[in-house]
């Protein structure tokens, strides 16, 4: 075993692999607990679809592909999805999950007319973007994992510096914003770096699963901790140790793509946190309330039998 | 546990120790040491009544007293810790078509694409059966019940163009016209107008007079004395039940409530500020 | 006559899927639907390996089952209190992601190219056809979107009153006697065998968007739900005989332009609609203040 990883660590191209999937679990983990505790869990499953055609757009309008045009694309189109989402609410009798719905498809299915126009071109065959569109991890070159290494330090820095701010925007906006923060800016901020872990999520797992690393690694951090900076903290490491796992298992196995064993990964940490967290995992819940359920009936016991005694003197009195 | 019996007397028969470890009886409702619980926090404990026939009960209680769980138990929504619960002597499932419920407004989305009276015919869903389809009777009873309160005019109207206190009376027409026996409601007059009110209220009497029995949870303790004839007091569990001149007294209000409760101009007799 | 076949079956799978999405979009569970028709990749898949081709039936039911599972996982996780947007998350993406596996792990074995699972090839349905008895009776897609088509007029008419309900008023079809869960999970059902038919001719994308937007259209238009469901159907066929026509003309995916068609659809509804539109509202508020 532990010669398999270090041959597996021996190998330069490898090692790029897990450097950007280490870093990019690590920081989706990080914002992922945000987006969690506003209740905004499907929002990176809305924001990668409907980043495509920002996208596509960038690269018809650029004829380049580059991860930092994508990127900008994508944050484009993701306001612009946000705005078509929270518009959409307002000014129609349409509630949150339709409209979160119906923008994730239609920009997805105009992001896929686009694709299938740029395919259909010239540059088309060369772009590699139906490629991106399900995450080609084991394709991550140098610069690749530079640019991971970017935007985690990005999200971190700005996870740290306004963790009080995001913290108070999560929990109670309203009284936030009566508190004189500027909760419109802050949300946004929110938004725009949940955009870039999408964006930077989306080459390493694809459109799909892109949403889990946000969510999963998050919820199986809250199993373990009512404290949100462990929890923030926590949800990184899982987030980390998912990557680590997928590029691991499928370097090893062949015809294994990193993205859905990623997935699985955080999957398994989430289930076992589920289970087993002592406090808030469900065996200790369970235990928990049958202690409670017979703590109760050994009281209830208790006081029949002093009313039966009770009753059994009283007849005895009056007879 | 609680106090001595305080009132042996009513006919309700009021605090978990009387009646606590007896069978239930064949009363519209009888309750015997019934607990629920939300995890392991537990929200009612030890509640045991019997309702007596053709009154109007109110549920009183601070909130997070578990008034609406009371009632939710009682028809099986939520599971139940411990306790049992018997309507006219059997179990609910039973005795399911005896019964009608006027959950909280806001338990209904109010956008849903239909109109007045297709709301109050629901209320006959469960008379149907799996396969049959509402018909003319069902309609003729729906508009019937519209127009009994008050709402004759709105049949029609979709639903979302209805203020509160007619979406209330809506919901009332769906309970009359499921023509039960016993009535639970939860909190049907919060945020309702004042000719809403007394609808409510004149159509409360009127289903006495059939000599129906109505519970209902209520949160205004200034118009309790003129709505109810028995109360039930609920803090977590029966601090006092019966009827209401006995039992809405300063000291069970202050033991059910908490704090000090200022009680202005009502009966000079029993207790006062 | 392969047009013929590609817009019949892109209207069977709309016409199926707008009149369950009605319910959905009512439930609020939208993306519950567009979880259903991620999830029950790993049920194609590992129906595909049982019975060694797209052929049967029993794939149809198969994969359907994971459907269920998916909905299982999702109330199992809420009723644990996690929250309803992450249990979904959670789960869809974790089904999906064996799904993938599997498929890539049994290239050889499975017929399904990945792509295929996003887009469809709804162009290429008309070839793969049916034989009964030795003649040849038409595209396999067709029968099983028809069968399934069927299935839900046959569950949704003698239903009715208890979907109705049971959308609107869950306490009460419950203090009624009617068994809640049993037709949340038909419901449910129903979504995930429509989108098992749908998967191989049109992907995953149309059948979330045919779930979501004509019905949304449809609920921008009326205030019946009978009438919703017949709206909800004809935007759909309208979306996919525009985006057909949409797509011919500039050569792309077809399944991408009918979401697109419907999606205008969706925004000349939100704008124009005479009951609920915004340019209808506005001018009645200025006109009540004159």
């Amino acid at each position: 075993m532990w010669n398999w990883i270090v041959a597996i660590l021996s190998d330069p191209n490898t090692r790029w692999i897990l450097l950007g999937c280490l870093l990019l679990g690590f920081s989706s983990g990080i914002i992922g607990s945000f987006t969690f505790l506003r209740r905004q869990s499907l929002m990176g499953d809305t924001l990668a679809h409907a980043a495509l055609p920002g996208i596509c757009i960038a690269f018809m309008l650029t004829e380049t592909k580059s991860v930092g045009l994508f990127l900008f694309g994508a944050l484009v189109a993701g306001i612009v999805a946000t705005f078509g989402i929270s518009w959409i609410t307002r000014y129609s009798r349409i509630k949150q999950d339709a409209a979160m719905g119906i923008v994730l498809t239609v920009f997805f299915g105009i992001g896929v007319v686009m694709l299938t126009r740029i395919q259909h071109g010239a540059s088309g065959s060369q772009s590699g973007l139906d490629k991106y569109l399900f995450g080609q991890a084991a394709s991550m070159v140098m610069t690749d994992v530079y640019v991971m290494g970017g935007v985690c330090l990005v999200l971190l820095i700005a996870c740290l510096a306004w963790f009080k701010e995001f913290k108070l925007v999560s929990f109670d906006p309203g009284f936030a914003r009566g508190m004189g923060l500027p909760v419109g800016m802050l949300e946004q901020l929110i938004l725009l770096l949940t955009v870039i872990a999408v964006v930077a999520g989306i080459q390493a797992v694809g459109v799909v699963l892109v949403a889990a690393l946000l969510v999963t690694p998050a919820a199986a951090a809250r199993c373990w901790t009512d404290s949100l900076s462990l929890m923030v903290l926590l949800a990184g490491v899982f987030g980390a140790l998912s990557g680590a796992t997928g590029t691991i298992f499928s370097t090893l196995v062949p015809n294994l793509p990193t993205g859905p064993v990623t997935v699985l990964a955080a999957t398994v940490l989430f289930a076992g946190s589920a289970l087993l967290a002592p406090r808030r995992g469900l065996l200790a819940r369970r235990l928990r309330s049958l202690q409670a359920k017979s703590a109760y009936l050994r009281e209830e016991h208790a006081t029949l039998q002093t009313l039966s005694a009770q009753r059994a003197q009283q007849e005895r009195g009056e007879l | 546990m609680s106090d001595a019996i305080l009132f042996e007397k009513s006919q309700l028969q009021p605090n978990a120790n009387h009646l606590k470890g007896t069978q239930p009886t064949s009363a519209p409702l009888s309750v015997r040491d019934l607990a629920v619980a939300y995890h392991k926090k537990p929200v009612l404990s030890g509640v045991s009544f019997d309702i007596p026939e053709g009154q109007l009960i109110g549920i009183l209680g601070p909130n997070g007293a578990g008034k609406s769980t009371l009632i939710k138990a009682v028809l099986g929504l939520v599971p139940k810790m411990h306790g049992e619960v018997k309507i006219f002597g059997q179990s609910y499932r039973e005795q399911r078509r005896r019964i009608g419920y006027v959950p909280q407004r806001e338990s209904v989305d109010w956008d849903f694409p239909t109109h007045a009276l297709d709301v109050v015919m629901m209320g006959r869903y469960g008379h149907l059966g799996w396969f049959r389809r509402p018909g003319k009777k069902e309609r003729d009873l729906a508009a019937h019940c519209l127009e009994q309160v008050g709402m004759g005019d709105y049949m029609y109207r979709q639903i979302s163009q209805l203020s509160g206190g007619q979406q209330q009376r809506v919901f009332l027409a769906r309970a009359l016209v499921q023509d039960a026996e016993l009535y639970f409601m939860d909190e049907p007059f919060a945020g309702v107008d004042a000719t809403t009110e007394k609808a409510i209220i004149s159509l409360l009497e009127q289903l006495k007079k059939q000599g129906k029995t109505v519970l209902v949870v209520h949160h205004d303790l200034a118009t309790v004395e003129e709505y109810f004839d028995h109360v039930l007091l609920l803090n977590g569990r029966l601090v006092a039940g019966g009827p209401t001149n006995e039992v809405f007294v300063p000291d069970t209000l202050q033991e059910t409530y908490g704090g000090r409760i200022a009680m202005i101009g009502s009966r000079s007799e029993k207790g006062q500020v | 006559m392969a047009t013929f076949w590609i817009i019949l079956t892109a209207i069977l799978v709309s016409s199926a899927c707008a009149i369950l999405g009605c319910f959905l979009i009512l439930r609020r569970m939208a993306l519950v639907g567009d979880a259903i028709s991620h999830a029950v990749l790993p049920g194609i898949a590992i129906a595909f390996l049982w019975s060694g081709s797209r052929d049967s039936l029993w794939m149809l039911l198969g994969a359907t089952v994971f459907g269920l599972l998916t909905v299982f996982f999702i109330q199992s996780l809420q009723a644990g209190g996690l929250s309803s947007d992450a249990s979904i998350g959670i789960v869809f993406t974790a089904l999906f992601a064996v799904g993938v596996i599997l498929i890539s792990l049994n290239a050889a074995h499975i017929d399904l190219d990945l792509d295929c699972v996003l887009f469809g090839e709804i162009a290429y349905v008309q070839w793969d056809t049916l034989t009964l008895g030795g003649t040849d009776v038409g595209p396999r897609a067709v029968w099983m979107l028809g069968i399934t088509l069927l299935v839900i007029l046959l569950v949704i008419g003698l239903f009715y009153k208890q979907f109705k309900l049971c959308a609107f008023d869950p306490a009460l079809a419950a203090a009624c006697g009617i068994p809640v869960v049993l037709f949340h999970y038909l419901l449910m059902g129903l979504v995930s065998m429509t989108s098992v038919a749908s998967f191989e001719s049109v992907g995953s994308i149309l059948v979330v968007g045919m779930l979501i937007v004509p019905a949304a259209t449809a609920y921008l238009l009326t205030d019946r739900l009978g009438k919703m469901i017949l709206y909800s159907v004809l935007v759909g066929a309208a979306s996919s005989v525009g985006g057909y026509i949409m797509a011919y003309a500039l050569d792309a995916s077809i399944a991408g332009c009918m979401v697109a068609v419907a999606g205008i659809l969706f925004v000349l509804a939100l704008l124009l609609s005479p009951k609920h539109g915004i340019v209808f509202r506005y001018a009645r508020r200025k006109f009540a203040a004159r």
